[in-house]
């Protein structure tokens, strides 16, 4: 139990993928326009995530070790397949706005990263917990860049469709350098720093 | 002159790692020496050319003609990997120089998403070109050449900075990534003014 629970909570902070390991920069930096398409974002990697891991850990003593890098990409890729075609029947406008990220789940280094790191060494019931951690992890810190960015350059949150958002002041005050490219590099470094701090201070 | 602005739109305007944000692992991870950085810069042109010629064509005559649009991801990612593999087998016996130049930063090019990326925008023509160009193998090849010489200049130039700030006196909880994140936005800041030129 103790275990399971420490598996668990070892993406949301400790370990957390995108202020700790470093990993899965593109789709952190590029989706966080608002915080609905971060956390949309972070949801559909964190979907691919726990079925890959489970799948591959599943599979881990039936693939030879030496083609077992394009063996888990193929796994992730249909995964994510999955993804894309329900979003783009289901959620049209959320899949127009995320667009290239989709696909390009395939080459999140979160996702391949914990499959050769933690899948393949562990079995099911811990790479399962391994992934819903990670990826809930990953969804945090997108929802959290993407609210800051979006409260910095708006001066609303959690606008989507139409509905406005949750207003915290006039949006003529917003930054809108926040919601644009730099945006995202600064928001980011000063959040890495935050995080690295209160870590240390542990 | 249609070719040209594509140069200058690619390289300068929508710089791949500035504002469209793809590839930025390598652009965090191998940018602490102008050596290495200059390495895969060349490496990801290399590869970045040849893949989007390759896929582009699968694209066109397998994917569309049979109606298997749906495993593109799969098949593009695939492609690219043993693209990668192919190349490196190529050039450690044809170029055995090039290969010790290269060889290091090619496995790690698979997981680049800057290839899959511009694979994936070239073939579906989704890639942005400046008015009066049309969408076909040739643009799409100038594209990709351009996008990563893009890569190459963003990753050589944050490299060079990367150099300086090792000497200077960081704050502590600023070290490593958060100072290399910081001046990245500066020099999309910077990158910014070249908006609205083509």
């Amino acid at each position: 139990m103790n275990k399971s629970l420490k598996t668990l909570t070892a993406g949301l902070l400790r370990e957390n993928p995108t202020f700790v390991l470093v990993l899965g920069m593109c789709p952190t930096l590029a989706t966080t326009t608002s915080a609905i398409n971060g956390m949309s974002m972070g949801l559909a990697t964190a979907f691919v995530l726990i079925c890959s891991n489970i799948v591959i850990s599943l599979l881990k003593n039936l693939i030879p070790d030496k083609v077992r890098i394009p063996a888990f990409i193929v796994v992730i890729a249909s995964f994510v397949t999955v993804v894309q075609l329900v979003m783009q029947a289901y959620l049209p406008p959320l899949y127009d706005s995320l667009g290239l990220f989709i696909p390009l789940i395939v080459v999140n280094c979160i996702v391949l990263g914990r499959a050769e790191a933690f899948a393949a060494k562990n079995n099911v019931w811990y790479s399962a917990l391994d992934g819903l951690g990670m990826g809930l992890g990953f969804t945090c810190s997108l929802t959290v860049l993407g609210a800051l960015r979006e409260i910095l350059g708006t001066g609303h949150v959690f606008a989507h469709g139409e509905f406005a958002g949750f207003a915290l002041f006039p949006e003529n005050y917003g930054m809108l350098l926040f919601v644009l490219a730099p945006g995202a590099f600064i928001a980011l470094a000063y959040l890495m720093a935050i995080v690295g701090k209160l870590k240390g201070e542990k | 002159m249609a070719y040209f602005l594509i140069f200058i739109s690619a390289i300068f305007v929508n710089n791949i790692v500035f504002s469209q944000f793809l590839g930025i692992c390598p652009f965090l991870g191998v940018s602490k020496k102008i050596d290495t950085a200059i390495g895969m810069g060349a490496a990801v042109t290399f590869v970045l050319t040849l893949a989007t010629i390759v896929t582009y064509l699968l694209q066109k005559f397998l994917l569309v003609p049979f109606g298997l649009k749906f495993l593109q991801t799969i098949l593009f990612i695939l492609v690219i990997a043993a693209l990668v593999q192919m190349i490196e087998i190529v050039l450690k016996k044809v170029s055995p120089a090039l290969y010790q130049a290269l060889g290091v930063f090619l496995p790690l090019i698979t997981t680049n998403c800057c290839i899959l990326g511009v694979a994936i925008l070239v073939a579906d023509g989704t890639n942005k070109l400046p008015a009066g160009a049309d969408h076909n193998l040739l643009t799409g090849t100038l594209f990709a050449f351009a996008t990563a010489i893009g890569f190459a200049m963003a990753l050589v130039i944050f490299a060079g900075i990367r150099e300086q700030l090792e000497l200077q006196n960081v704050p502590k909880a600023m070290k490593g990534t958060p100072i290399a994140l910081l001046t990245a936005g500066l020099l999309a800041m910077a990158f910014m003014g070249f908006s609205g030129v083509v």
